[in-house]
């Protein structure tokens, strides 16, 4: 449960896809547009899937729905990518780094 | 009482809301439904060189290294007939206080709102942009929004804007995200509304003069270390803005090098597609952003875009996303620079071009970026992956954005493409004329000669291009 003054993340649909008139590809249109942002929950408490109201960094208020408490970034370097490895080796052999064999 | 909220009813209020956020009424410069003044409108703001360097100077920007990229020159050579092969040198942009060339726009922009008495400043983008605001925000004691295009419909996000988004937060903005789709514009103009910021539009004439001091830095550079001018400078190209302020620059110090704009190819994927949008393996400097803001300039976020880079390159080419990729390892591996790939993409086009041009001759690289997680070849290729984009090493003609991603089997087998710039001069033409409602007999001669300027050609060509209306 987050309280009052926790930073939060909330999500809110900006469109239904019906409400989308923009000139748009058959697959977006079927979509919903959709936003995020990030502050402290100015609800006493609230649950994730709750309706709430944050005070975002800029101090704007916003609502939405509570997806996230505490929320973090869990993007990374990524897994191994074994034709990066080939990249490096074929280009110090054409350069002959360090002399040849 | 309040005002209604809705999607029209924003969208309406869309050129007062910019007015009021751009401190700037463009209706000053228009001159027909065709033309407008664009130099007046550059030099209305008063941003001489010497200001802006002024500005950049006080806030971390600016004066980047040229480096001289010895080994790349020298495999390129191996695949250059002999006495080819010009030197390779890259702008490190990346030195900039946030990472990127960006930083050149933010500071003007920036320093632009807080001399106008604005409490913060917004701008719309996914790119490296964002990051640069939000920077120049801090160091001038401004509040500060960003608006991303980052998610699919799933809540997937790209990692390099994911990147993007992270870094914004840690420079003190707001980061709002949305999913796929052009109305991120009536969400940014809603938000703009309600806080009274100023846009810091990626597109208008303070962000663009921001430029021009990166092509006037790369002519004096190139004086002072080569004691002779570049022969050729390549910028990577999406919005258009590099091309046009470093060009701008150059001319400004009297430099006539060939200007090359490029971008990644990826012809086939739709931009405003949510099942596409994931399939991407680069972000930016690529064609999707790149033709069209060549072609039809005024589409951005202000009535009328700074950037017009068909007024500026002399050539427009074209590469793979498996070339930046690899590219992008080989300025790692051999020069031992750590960069993002998407600023690469103009070193990748570079390593060909080269080849074309004498041994003693200039190649400048007008920009690197930083590079981060997400934001690296690593991720980018295992987000590829994920998404069923054939990762494999093979001949770069094989590419097919969206399908595979081929890394070139041998660096001999990377190739520019050059583009078809004639037709996005008649593009451009046309779309000018079909917008304005005009028919082209009732074109003035002020139109023809804007025509002119915008397409970088002669009175013959944009006649002849009429004709074909």
């Amino acid at each position: 449960m987050a309280k009052r003054g926790d930073w939060v993340r909330i999500h809110s649909v900006v469109l239904k896809a019906e409400e989308r008139t923009a000139k748009l590809p058959d697959d977006t249109k079927k979509c919903d547009l959709q936003q995020w942002t990030k502050g402290f929950l100015q609800d006493e408490t609230a649950e994730v899937g709750d309706e709430v109201t944050v005070k975002t960094a800029v101090g704007r208020l916003e609502k939405g729905t509570l997806i996230e408490e505490a929320p973090y970034y869990d993007h990374s370097y990524g897994v191994f990518v074994p034709e990066i490895i080939e990249i490096d080796r074929q280009l110090r052999e054409i350069m002959k780094f360090g002399g040849e064999e | 009482m309040a005002l209604a909220k809705d999607y029209q009813s924003v969208m309406a209020r869309s050129n007062d809301i910019q007015k009021n956020a751009l401190g700037l009424d463009y209706a000053d410069f228009e001159k027909s439904p065709i033309a407008f003044d664009y130099d007046e409108l550059m030099t209305s703001t008063g941003y001489t060189l010497d200001e802006i360097n002024r500005i950049q100077g006080l806030y971390g920007v600016g004066n980047t290294p040229l480096l001289e990229l010895r080994n790349i020159t020298a495999l390129a050579r191996k695949y250059a007939k002999p006495g080819y092969g010009a030197r390779i040198f890259v702008k490190d942009e990346a030195c900039n206080a946030s990472g990127s060339f960006k930083d050149r726009r933010a500071a003007c922009a920036v320093a632009h709102a807080k001399k106008l008495g604005y409490k913060g400043v917004m701008a719309a983008t996914s790119g490296n942009y964002g990051a640069a605001v939000a920077s120049q925000a801090a160091m001038q004691g401004l509040k500060c929004i960003i608006v991303q295009e980052c998610y699919d419909s799933n809540g997937v996000g790209q990692p390099e804007i994911v990147e993007k988004a992270r870094k914004c937060e840690a420079l003190g903005a707001e980061v709002v995200q949305l999913t796929v789709g052009p109305e991120l514009f009536y969400s940014f103009l809603s938000i703009l509304e309600d806080t009274g910021y100023f846009n810091a539009s990626l597109y208008s004439p303070f962000g663009i003069a921001g430029i021009d001091t990166l092509g006037y830095e790369i002519a004096m550079q190139c004086r002072e270390k080569l004691g002779k001018d570049p022969d050729m400078v390549v910028c990577t190209t999406a919005g258009g803005g590099m091309v046009t302020g470093t060009a701008r620059g150059l001319k400004k110090a009297g430099c006539d090098a060939t200007v090359v704009a490029a971008s990644i190819d990826l012809t086939g994927l739709s931009m405003a597609s949510d099942v596409d949008f994931n399939k991407k393996s680069c972000t930016t400097g690529h064609t999707g952003f790149g033709v069209p803001y060549a072609t039809d300039p005024d589409h951005s976020d202000v009535p009328r875009s700074a950037a017009r880079p068909l007024r500026y390159m002399d050539r427009y080419v074209t590469v793979t996303q498996g070339e930046v990729m690899y590219t992008t390892e080989m300025l790692a591996n051999l020069e031992g620079l750590e960069r993002g790939p998407a600023g690469n993409t103009a070193l990748a086009a570079a390593f060909s071009l080269a080849q074309e041009l004498p041994e003693d001759a200039i190649l400048v690289v007008s920009e690197t970026e930083y590079t981060g997680a997400g934001k690296h070849i690593q991720p980018q290729l295992a987000f590829a992956k994920e998404n069923g984009i054939d990762v494999r090493f093979g001949d770069p003609k094989e590419d097919k954005p969206g399908t595979n991603l081929i890394l070139p089997a041998d660096p001999g087998l990377m190739k520019y493409k050059e583009a078809d710039i004639t037709r996005f001069r008649k593009s451009l033409i046309k779309k000018a004329v079909k917008k304005s409602g005009l028919a082209p007999a009732d074109l003035t001669e002020d139109d023809i000669k804007f025509l002119i300027a915008e397409t970088k050609t002669d009175e013959a060509f944009v006649k002849e291009t009429l004709a074909e209306l």
